[in-house]
């Protein structure tokens, strides 16, 4: 069976009492540190939306595309497509020498203070493009000491990078590992490109393996956050990935990342014109259920573009391309300063409310779940309307705890100002299987369609915590008097 | 001798660049081009033309 995310145990243990104008006990900040995180661990992941559930409330990332060759051809990718109304890892659509990418950054900083992570995801090879993408890192650091860096890499080069990505304090690496046999890693990569060479077939699939595991082994050895991303391809690698988790957790990655293959004719890719399909959300999570007992696995990825900025689910980086930035750029700390400060008093707050939240669940007895389904903007809270939600995310709640499991994407119905019901039918798909819908405010059409199909929609815990409302919501549900005051 | 990029196939990606060992080619414009003067395709330094052993869009072949 597998456990939630958020296991009830690690987050109905009282946390440290907070030291008042100190921080040297590990107290400082992490109220909400799952007590099944290593402290140090904790302060590398707290700020980090895509590794930390509890972050990615909070805080931004932003990538930019300094790196456009690639060491390796994947099946599921084809390098010469590029649409701005794609939401694809690998494709992008600005592409930035590391200067521009530097002004791009501080602009940025100082208009979304939520921005606590940098990443360098292609739309090639993180470190393919090396000097590219040390040039930035570099530029980037001395403006801005604070944020935190990231890169996402296929692995090819990576033993040959290690130290310095060290040396530079990137503390956290993805790298994505489809396989770890080559006979399966043979029918995902057709060649790659390693000491002067293009290889192919089984040789290819063999020294790609060798050198990700091997520079898995190099990082997690000198304390450095390890990623995995797995494209989840059925019929090819679906049944294999227990094994990639197995040994991926054996060199000490710390979350493992099934993502489904995006796969569409349309797209030009290998798979996509050789009909390969993607899995279905079912299989996607059964899969994840079934690996949920190894490395914790990460529910709330979205799958970014390489150009991304902003919360995760959010993606503002049309606001910011590059012929709306200035020529030159200074960083002002000031904004992204008040911002910590006010997510600090409200992660103790929502704390709190977690742990009230989970008293609730836990006191009903039989093992009934419900499937919750949230329209949120970020903050941990139920604050966006039901007709601008471009996603909602999927809580469930049961006697073991609340946990995200996921998140469904729509197309905000209500954009154009009148509610158009032709498009609320894929929304009303989108929601297949959620019980409940909360929002901060919804209209009579919406609420009577999703009515009409099973779902109920509410907004009757607008501004909520979401933990807060979807305990409430569990309680009443299920006749219990709630906790809260 | 030498060899030349196809601009229709060409995604700028770049990755030809870095591995040219004779510096023949660079940006120029809208796309990557070769220098033919500079271009040896690679004979004495490797065993095939490095540039389209990993590109990865078919772009570069033999100058007409
Ligand atoms: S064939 Fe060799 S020398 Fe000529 S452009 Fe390509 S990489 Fe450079
Ligand atoms: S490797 Fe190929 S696609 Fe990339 S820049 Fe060179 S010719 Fe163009």
């Amino acid at each position: 069976m597998s456990s939630p995310i958020i296991s009830l145990a690690s987050l109905t243990t009282s946390p440290a009492p907070r030291r008042k104008g100190g921080c040297a006990a590990t107290g400082c900040g992490s109220s909400t540190r799952p007590a099944d995180i290593d402290p140090a661990v904790w302060e590398m992941i707290k700020d980090h939306p895509c590794y930390s559930e509890e972050a990615h409330h909070y805080f931004a990332r932003m990538h930019v595309a300094v790196a456009p060759a690639c060491n390796i051809q994947c099946n599921y990718c084809n390098r010469k497509y590029d649409c701005s109304n794609e939401s694809r890892p690998g494709v992008v659509s600005e592409r930035l020498t590391p200067e521009e990418a530097f002004r791009k950054v501080v602009a940025v900083a100082a208009a979304v203070p939520e921005l606590s992570v940098l990443g360098i995801a292609g739309p090639g090879d993180a470190l393919a493009n090396w000097k590219n993408t040390r040039a930035t890192f570099e530029a980037v650091r001395k403006a801005i000491p604070d944020i935190k860096f990231c890169l996402s890499t296929n692995g090819l080069a990576l033993p040959d990078h290690v130290d310095e990505i060290a040396d530079m304090a990137i503390d956290h690496v993805t790298i994505t590992i489809n396989a770890v046999d080559p006979e399966v890693g043979a029918k995902i990569y057709p060649w790659i490109f390693y000491d002067h060479k293009r290889r192919t077939g089984l040789e290819a699939a063999t020294i790609l393996l060798e050198r990700q595991m091997r520079g898995l082994e190099m990082l997690t050895a000198r304390g450095i956050l390890v990623k995995i991303n797995s494209v989840m391809i059925p019929g090819i690698n679906d049944d294999h990935l227990a094994e990639v988790n197995r040994a991926v957790r054996a060199r000490g990655a710390f979350l493992h990342n099934v993502m489904p293959l995006i796969s569409d004719p349309a797209h030009g890719t290998h798979f996509g014109l050789t009909g390969q399909r993607g899995p279905t959300p079912a299989e996607l999570t059964a899969l994840q259920d079934r690996l949920d007992g190894g490395i914790k696995l990460m529910r709330h990825c979205r799958q970014c573009r390489a150009d991304a900025i902003g919360l995760l689910g959010e993606d503002r980086g049309q606001e910011f391309t590059m012929e709306k930035l200035p020529e030159t750029v200074t960083y002002d700390p000031a904004p992204r300063q008040a911002y910590r400060d006010f997510v600090a008093a409200e992660r103790g707050d929502r704390g709190a409310a977690r742990d009230d939240a989970l008293r609730s669940v836990e006191a009903v007895a039989d093992d009934v779940r419900l499937l919750v389904a949230v329209a949120t903007k970020g903050g941990a809270r139920v604050n966006e309307h039901f007709g601008h939600a471009r996603e909602f995310q999927v809580f469930e709640a049961g006697p073991k705890g609340i946990a995200l499991i996921g998140h469904r994407k729509v197309d905000a119905y209500c954009m154009g100002g009148f509610g158009e019901d032709a498009t609320l039918g894929p929304t009303i798909a989108a929601l297949d299987g959620i019980d409940t819908v909360l929002c901060a405010k919804v209209g009579d059409c919406p609420r009577e369609a999703l009515v009409a199909a099973g779902i109920t929609v509410t907004d009757a815990y607008a501004y909520d915590y979401i933990e807060t409302a979807v305990g409430k919501l569990y309680a009443e549900r299920f006749g219990l008097t709630a906790v809260f005051a | 001798m030498a060899m030349s990029i196809n601009a229709d196939d060409c995604t700028a990606c770049g990755a030809c660049e870095s591995e040219c060992p004779s510096k023949a080619i660079r940006f120029k414009g809208a796309a990557y081009v070769i220098d033919p003067k500079k271009c040896t395709e690679c004979q004495g330094t490797a065993d095939a033309p490095q540039c389209d052993e990993v590109c990865p869009s078919g772009a570069i072949a033999k100058a007409a």
